[in-house]
């Protein structure tokens, strides 16, 4: 495919559907610090009374992802990162997207085949992800893990929104660009601490559940 | 008087040369009598007046690239204390010391401080940034241009296609076959002409081209860098806006 419409389409898909599916899966996790266990089983159940719910990951999230992450690490790859000399807040910004983009591909592989992975080849069921979850986050080392992994989606997301902007040509002169930086940075603070609220929600005891499914999460992890 | 007063006084450089295309760049210390007002390309015609290195050495003189000495015509570009600029327009009065030189090394290095910018003339090519208004007869006065719009393309028209900005930008590199920021600032230029604006799809259409403008990835070193203070990513957006609209044009229209 031409490099124009593969840079365009992987700008795209960077948003839509990637981001929205990112601002859902936030949303769903805060139910786990807003409404606890209860909260956090009916967003799940939600999600998965979706009509055709197999086919809207396929195509909503699991092929957008392969596409966005594998040609954006070939993205990575390609530029002469330089803010020794240019030690300017864009490019510095340019610099953390490659570099968020890389640690937020290797945590969704790692997140992934946590949580979905071990659904598909039927290990656990919907009903034990908040019981899968609160082990991971139980443990301080993966919970700081988490938070470097959050943090850099929610950063690449962020400030890829503010590159679409520019891309698509939305935000054209330096005024309208600027703004636009204040607003998706505010949306980088707002997303990370409602991801990491969601995480700290997952401490709770109450998403403890019996010793099977423990066992199961601890050989997840291992 | 004055010339032994100042006589005492020296400059230091740091030069990276490099003696042909293929070869190594080595380092060379060089010591210059200081002059007030004196600028890089007068500290370089000391060399070759007196080509001797800080060690008292006779070396070969330092090669380098200039024209108008007066930042308009783009030959004299170099990283000078790691920024590329113009060396003409570079003080020593205002640089420290010791000043760095070294050539842009994203272009191909000819000699020393020589870089071949042939690239960017190919990519001005590649854009067809030029107005056509040949004919085999006289086709007569073109559109009369908006004094608004005018005066900032008048802005645009500026670029001297120095290369500074290819080598401030992270993505122009040999990883990469981005023609760089100039090209696609020229390419809103020419299509804002009204004459030029009668070829603009061929202009759109070259920056949809591999190495077009999906190269840029916004990293906004070159209208930092940019010594005519052209907005560079102005242009760039609003070409982004162009090809997008001109993209989603073609697939509607067949």
């Amino acid at each position: 495919m031409k490099g124009y419409y593969s840079r365009k389409l992987h700008s795209l898909l960077g948003v839509i559907p990637l981001g929205g599916f990112l601002i859902s899966h936030m949303i769903s996790n805060y139910k786990a610090f807003e409404g606890g266990k209860e909260g956090f089983m009916g967003a799940v159940h939600f999600l998965n009374s979706m009509p055709l719910v197999f086919f809207l990951e396929l195509f909503l999230i699991w092929l957008p992802l392969l596409y966005h992450g594998v040609y954006g690490l070939y993205i990575a790859y390609q530029a002469n990162n330089n803010v020794g000399n240019f030690n300017y807040e864009r490019n510095i910004r340019f610099m953390i997207q490659r570099i968020t983009g890389v640690i937020t591909f290797v945590f969704v592989i790692w997140h992934m085949y946590d949580t979905r992975f071990q659904i598909m080849i039927g290990k656990i069921t919907h009903d034990e992800l908040g019981a899968v979850m609160h082990g991971i986050v139980s443990n301080p080392v993966l919970f700081a893990l988490y938070v470097v992994g959050v943090l850099s989606a929610t950063f690449h997301f962020a400030n890829g929104l503010w590159a679409f902007l520019v891309s698509w040509g939305i935000t054209v002169g330096p005024r309208a660009q600027r703004i636009s930086t204040y607003i998706c940075m505010g949306l980088f603070v707002v997303m990370s601490v409602m991801f990491i609220l969601a995480m700290t929600g997952f401490r709770d005891a109450e998403f403890q559940a019996a010793n099977a499914v423990i066992d199961i999460a601890k050989t997840v992890l291992s | 008087m004055a010339q032994t007063a100042t006589a005492s006084k020296s400059v230091k450089f740091i030069i990276t040369r490099q003696d042909s295309p293929e070869s190594k760049s080595y380092t060379e210390e060089f010591e210059v009598p200081y002059r007030p007002g004196m600028n890089v390309i007068s500290a370089l015609m000391e060399i070759q007046r007196n080509p001797k290195n800080a060690q008292g050495q006779t070396t070969a003189p330092v090669c380098w690239d200039s024209n108008c000495l007066e930042e308009v015509c783009g030959a004299c570009s170099m990283v000078i204390n790691g920024k590329p600029r113009q060396a003409c327009a570079a003080l020593i009065d205002k640089l420290e010391q010791p000043i760095r030189i070294q050539p842009m090394k994203t272009f191909p290095v000819v000699r020393d401080l020589i870089i071949d910018r042939s690239r960017m003339f190919t990519a001005l090519k590649r854009v067809k940034a030029w107005i056509p208004i040949d004919g085999t007869y006289d086709l007569g006065p073109g559109p009369r241009m908006a004094e608004s719009k005018r005066q900032w393309a008048y802005e645009l028209s500026k670029c001297m296609t120095c290369g500074v900005c290819l080598e401030a930008c992270p993505n122009v590199n040999e990883k990469t076959d981005f023609i760089g920021p100039a090209a696609i600032s020229q390419v809103r230029l020419f299509n804002a002409h009204p004459t030029g604006e009668m070829n603009k799809e061929e202009r759109l259409e070259a920056l949809m081209q591999d190495g077009g403008i999906e190269g840029c990835g916004n990293s906004q070193n070159c209208v930092r860098a940019c010594p005519k203070g052209i907005p560079l990513t102005t242009s760039i957006a609003e070409m982004n806006k162009e090809t997008t609209k001109h993209m989603f044009k073609r697939w509607l229209s067949v």
